[in-house]
């Protein structure tokens, strides 16, 4: 591990630290009050009901069973379909439960159990789990920006400072409105996908980065989607400070080892429970990954999606062919980030290329959910002090995308707030690293971009471009908007505004998937810090 | 900044609009039906509901007013006899009033900030986000805001020297809510020295009578009275009835919970003492009297004398007159003579809260939000404040019992106090020596260790209350042990408070004021005189 920056220069920026956390958990608990998805709908109820399901079952049934189809276990209804770790979490919540209100998880019994004390519950599990997984890291993360940065830095780019740029973080609408509103617990998968991010980028320490990555994905299997640039950057890595002359081929193999040897063995640790036989695996699998549940649900801003509207695709292929057409395609769109990650290492490259393979997972895989854009939206969020003006607006969307969603659990109130709010802290940065600047200088890209650099005087017309349809942008969001709440569709087209919300992002989304791709191509190649270094 | 966190508050407040709501909802709704509906000389009479019109007149024409604009959300919620109405749309439109009548409070806020030297925004952002504010308001339901606005804006035009102006709206807001004749001493004494006598002195002892002008004095009377006639003359007629009506003494010493105030101390020793007699074996006068329990009238104290309205109003005017004194004194200097003007309205606010016949835990904003203000302009106000404004607002929780606010609660206060505990002591500790201080193990920041551990220990009581004393199924048979603990810890602080602060001001001297932050004020002054 290596310590690039003086440890006697940093102190962290601390003014708004503490009130930015707590204004991010009064914003979390705000929007906990409202209902969750399945609000009081018999018979299957929704995500709330299904995380409930899944506590019962894992207090009530023996450990081998939990994927199986028994008496005691109907997958039907709301079937545990995440990997042991998801399971093992709801167990530890179960058995607090039973403690607490044995009614809550009585098998059985317990079917679509709704009261306000379960409620407060269940938000309160939501609450811990995000401060103890995202609140650390996001944390930790910042104040590591923070320290490279170096004291004369420090004071330039407002987006750096730890208080700010955690508070910016933690604000992030998304997660907040999926995980606190409609109920899931992406904060955990998400959490430890960060700490792995944060052993790349910030400690470089691979095994550990590796191990939380496994977690990561033993939790939601849907983190696969960032398992390309962690694996192309690892594996490059172990090319790194090979001693010249002999040995190449031996320290190669060595430090491929030590991450195999990682992997490997916290896969068992996790799986342990099921690994009795091939048979219990695969059932596993086979409720990790279900092909036969076809190419997407709902409304997804992807491209699939857009195509069925001209091209029935579920009527014409079966799912077996589509599957393979998805992973072809989304190779081919996520190929060329990982291949320049791999030739072209940069540490600064990872985040950018974080995002272009989540975002091609996105858009060209099979069998997405609205929800997903999360995994994308994370590493932009990460990458925003970077590159503030483009993240900004990538994140604005990709709320917009999971609108009809939160509209249909009665989560409207809190998105438009938890997005003004968001906004506005935005733009008090803007303020606070140009006094001059008002409430909409966001829609100003010359002035953002300022920020990074203060010593460009010019506006570039590019930059102007940007901003203008960055506003027209925002104003087709917004009477979208409005349309989806306020106008009643005719009859003949009732889904109109969920498609008509998904095409926008969807056009949106492609739009950031060839701009990230240019900034991850522009930016310059840079070995990492070879670790142990010994200075004489 | 302030549109970013103006936006971001009115966010917030939004984003209440569907939470609990107390009966205080349905009041106002009832008001509106009755104002709407009768003719005005039978506002006052009306009984359909439990919930009577007992604001001043002022109050019923701004529900008059804001009838007409119900009708385009929902004209059934303008019917008298459609008790506990409550449509969605009944909903957003009361609470879109309180939070568009809020802009009021915002604007004499931001007015305000800019009389400040240091700590402009600060002093913004404390005054706006104040958690008791959002909660009364906002969840509770009323038009506290609004009100405490108008008294904002009387305060700042005190500060310019617009004394009319200053008694024009605070005549005004009299007579919207009869609550602040708590503090109208204060508006009295300030306006008769500074307005009524021209002359000013500096040593501050001297009285000019001379000086006193009776045109001033006809000026004044006849603002004040304009509007107390504008506002009552229509009444004339029903004068009794709505005296009856504003200042039911048929109410109980303390509210349904006790405010933390000096009577909540009184009535909790009463009770040991009750316990301890009955322990003994000694007759008390009377054996049961729940205190606690719901709509409480009347209530006789076992051991200890039973308080009557006028010991309290006795009381109540006794401890203010040395305020008062001294507020006469400090007015003569033209410099510090607002300073003195809003501390005294502090100080008087407490008088009245700690000793008042049946005081509602909400008045303490009347003293915090004053306090709020003086809290970035002297090292004494900065360090009760950060008392008050902890205690205060935690003693306002069980206003809003419902289980699932209990977060939001404490998320709020703990946002506000994190931004007050931070950036205060900036304002006013020196600079840092490099290694020059000694760590303190959990001090806080300019407050003693046992005033930290005061503070400290609110957070225990919070757990116990909200988790401990369920599981240890306590409530079952002590189910008013919370409220009591409660109001007598925090009347503790309260009362601290209001000593420490009282001392400060009796003892005040304008030689040695700390001119940190009077410098701008000073400025100002210059510029007007």
């Amino acid at each position: 591990m290596t310590r690039r920056a003086d440890p006697d220069k940093f102190t962290v920026t601390k003014e708004a630290l503490l009130p930015g956390l707590l204004f991010a958990m009064l914003v979390r608990w705000c929007v906990a009050a409202y209902p969750y998805s399945g609000y009081k709908t018999p018979p299957m109820y929704g995500d709330y009901e299904a995380q409930r399901h899944w506590q019962e079952i894992t207090v009530h049934t023996p450990k081998v069973k939990w994927y199986h189809n028994t008496t005691q276990n109907d997958l039907q209804y709301w079937g545990l379909d995440y990997p042991p770790l998801t399971a093992y979490h709801s167990l530890l919540m179960g058995l607090v439960a039973d403690w607490l209100d044995p009614e809550s998880v009585r098998l059985f019994a317990s079917r679509g159990y709704e009261n306000d004390f379960h409620k407060t519950f269940m938000r309160w599990t939501v609450f811990l789990s995000d401060i103890y997984f995202y609140f650390t890291v996001a944390l930790c993360i910042c104040m590591d920006a923070e320290r490279v940065l170096g004291k004369e830095a420090r004071d330039k780019s407002v987006f750096k400072r730890t208080d700010i740029a955690t508070t910016l973080f933690l604000l992030y609408p998304g997660i907040i409105l999926i995980d606190h509103g409609h109920f899931q617990y992406n904060c955990v998968s998400l959490g430890l996908f960060l700490w792995a991010t944060f052993f790349i980028i910030a400690i470089e320490n691979d095994t550990l980065a590796t191990i939380f990555f496994v977690f990561a994905l033993n939790y939601k299997q849907m983190e696969l989607y960032h398992a390309l640039p962690f694996f192309f950057y690892l594996l490059r890595k172990c090319f790194i400070g090979m001693p010249l002359g002999r040995g190449k081929f031996v320290h190669f193999v060595r430090s491929l080892n030590k991450l195999a040897i990682a992997v490997v063995s916290t896969f068992v640790i996790v799986w342990y429970p099921f690994l009795n036989g091939w048979d219990n695996v695969f059932q596993v699998l086979n409720r990790l990954f279900p092909l036969n549940r076809g190419i997407f649900e709902d409304k997804v801003s992807n491209v699939w999606c857009m195509v069925n509207v001209f091209i029935k695709l579920k009527t014409i292929y079966t799912n077996q062919e589509m599957a393979k057409t998805c992973l072809l395609i989304t190779a081919m769109a996520a190929g060329p980030a990982c291949v320049d990650l791999f030739f072209r290492i940069s540490k600064k490259k990872f985040v950018p290329c974080l995002i272009n393979v989540s975002l091609a997972f996105f858009l060209f895989s099979f069998q997405v959910h609205e929800k997903s854009i999360l995994l994308v939206a994370i590493p932009v969020a990460l990458h925003l002090p970077e590159d503030p003006f483009m993240c900004f607006w990538f994140l604005l969307v990709s709320n917009f995308s999971m609108l009809p969603l939160l509209v249909k659990d009665g989560l409207f109130i809190p998105f438009i707030a938890t997005n003004l709010i968001y906004t506005s802290f935005y733009s008090i940065c803007l303020r606070l690293s140009q006094p001059n600047s008002g409430y909409f200088s966001i829609f100003n890209a010359n002035r953002v971009a300022k920020i990074l650099q203060p010593n460009k005087k010019d506006s570039s017309p590019l930059l102007s471009f940007l901003s203008l349809i960055f506003f027209f942008s925002i104003i087709g969001m917004i009477l979208l908007t409005i349309g989806t709440v306020f106008v009643e569709p005719p009859p003949q087209y009732p889904d109109i505004f969920p498609l008509l919300v998904s095409a926008y992002s969807c056009a949106h989304f492609l739009f950031f998937f060839f701009y990230f791709y240019y900034q991850q191509f522009s930016l310059p190649m840079c070995l990492p810090a070879v670790t142990k270094v010994k200075r004489k | 900044m302030i549109p970013q966190i103006v936006v971001i508050v009115t966010t917030i407040k939004l984003l209440f609009i569907p939470l609990y709501h107390s009966t205080d909802f349905e009041v106002h709704r009832n008001w509106l039906a009755i104002t709407h509906n009768l003719t005005l000389d039978k506002w006052y009479y009306d009984e359909t509901s439990e919930w009577t019109l007992d604001y001043p007149p002022l109050f019923a024409w701004l529900e008059f007013v804001m009838s007409f604009i119900a009708k385009y959300f929902d004209p059934k919620m303008l019917y008298l006899t459609n008790l506990n109405y409550k449509s969605e749309m009944t909903i957003l439109f009361q609470r879109l009033s309180v939070i568009v009548l809020d802009f009021v409070y915002i604007n004499s806020v931001k007015n305000l900030s800019t009389y400040v030297g240091n700590g402009k925004l600060l002093v913004f952002i404390l005054l706006v986000t104040s958690p008791g504010l959002l909660m009364i308001d906002h969840i509770h339901f009323q038009y506290n805001g609004f009100l405490y606005g108008l008294f904002l804006h009387s305060i700042s035009h005190v500060i310019r020297s617009n004394n009319l102006t200053a008694a024009f709206w605070f005549a005004v807001l009299l007579n919207l809510k009869h609550i602040f004749l708590y503090v109208a001493p204060v508006y009295l004494v300030f306006m008769f020295r500074a307005y009524c006598f021209t002359i000013s002195s500096v040593d501050g002892v001297h009285t000019p009578w001379y000086s006193f002008s009776f045109t001033n004095l006809f000026k004044m009377g006849f603002t004040v009275l304009s509007v107390v006639g504008l506002s009552f003359g229509p009444f004339i007629q029903h004068l009794p009835q709505i005296l009856s009506r504003l200042f039911p003494f048929k109410r109980g010493l303390c509210h349904a919970y006790w405010a933390p105030n000096f009577w909540a101390l009184y009535t909790f020793v009463d009770k040991v003492l009750l316990h301890l007699a009955i322990k003994f074996g000694i007759q008390a006068k009377k054996t049961e009297a729940s205190m606690t329990g719901g709509l409480v009238q009347e209530y006789e104290h076992a051991i200890l004398p039973t308080i009557t309205p006028t010991v309290t109003f006795v009381l109540t005017f006794v401890t203010m007159v040395p305020a008062l004194i001294k507020l006469w004194y400090l007015c003569a200097d033209r410099r510090y003579r607002v300073m003195s003007f809003v501390r005294c309205l502090v100080v008087c606010a407490g008088c009245s809260f700690l000793f008042g016949w049946h005081v509602h835990e909400k008045a303490i904003l009347l003293i915090l939000i004053p306090l709020s203000f003086l809290s970035v302009l002297g090292d004494v106000d900065g360090k009760q404040f950060l008392i008050l404004t902890t205690v205060g607002n935690y003693s306002l929780f069980p206003l809003l019992y419902p289980k699932n606010l209990l977060c939001i609660k404490i998320f709020m206060l703990l946002t506000h106090v994190a931004i007050a505990f931070v950036n205060i002591p900036t304002l006013y500790e020196p600079a840092k020596v490099k290694g020059g201080r000694r760590v303190r193990v959990l001090r806080l920041p300019l407050l003693k260790q046992t005033e930290s551990l005061y503070l400290y220990i609110l957070i225990f009581m919070c757990v116990y209350e909200n988790s401990l004393h369920i599981l240890w199924g306590f409530d079952k048979t002590l189910p008013f042990l919370p409220l009591m603990m409660t109001s007598v810890y925090c009347s503790f602080g309260v009362i601290y408070v209001w000593i420490k602060f009282y001392h400060y001001f009796l003892t005040f001297n304008v030689s040695q004021v700390p001119t940190l932050c009077s410098v701008n004020l000073a400025q100002k002054y210059k510029k007007t005189t």
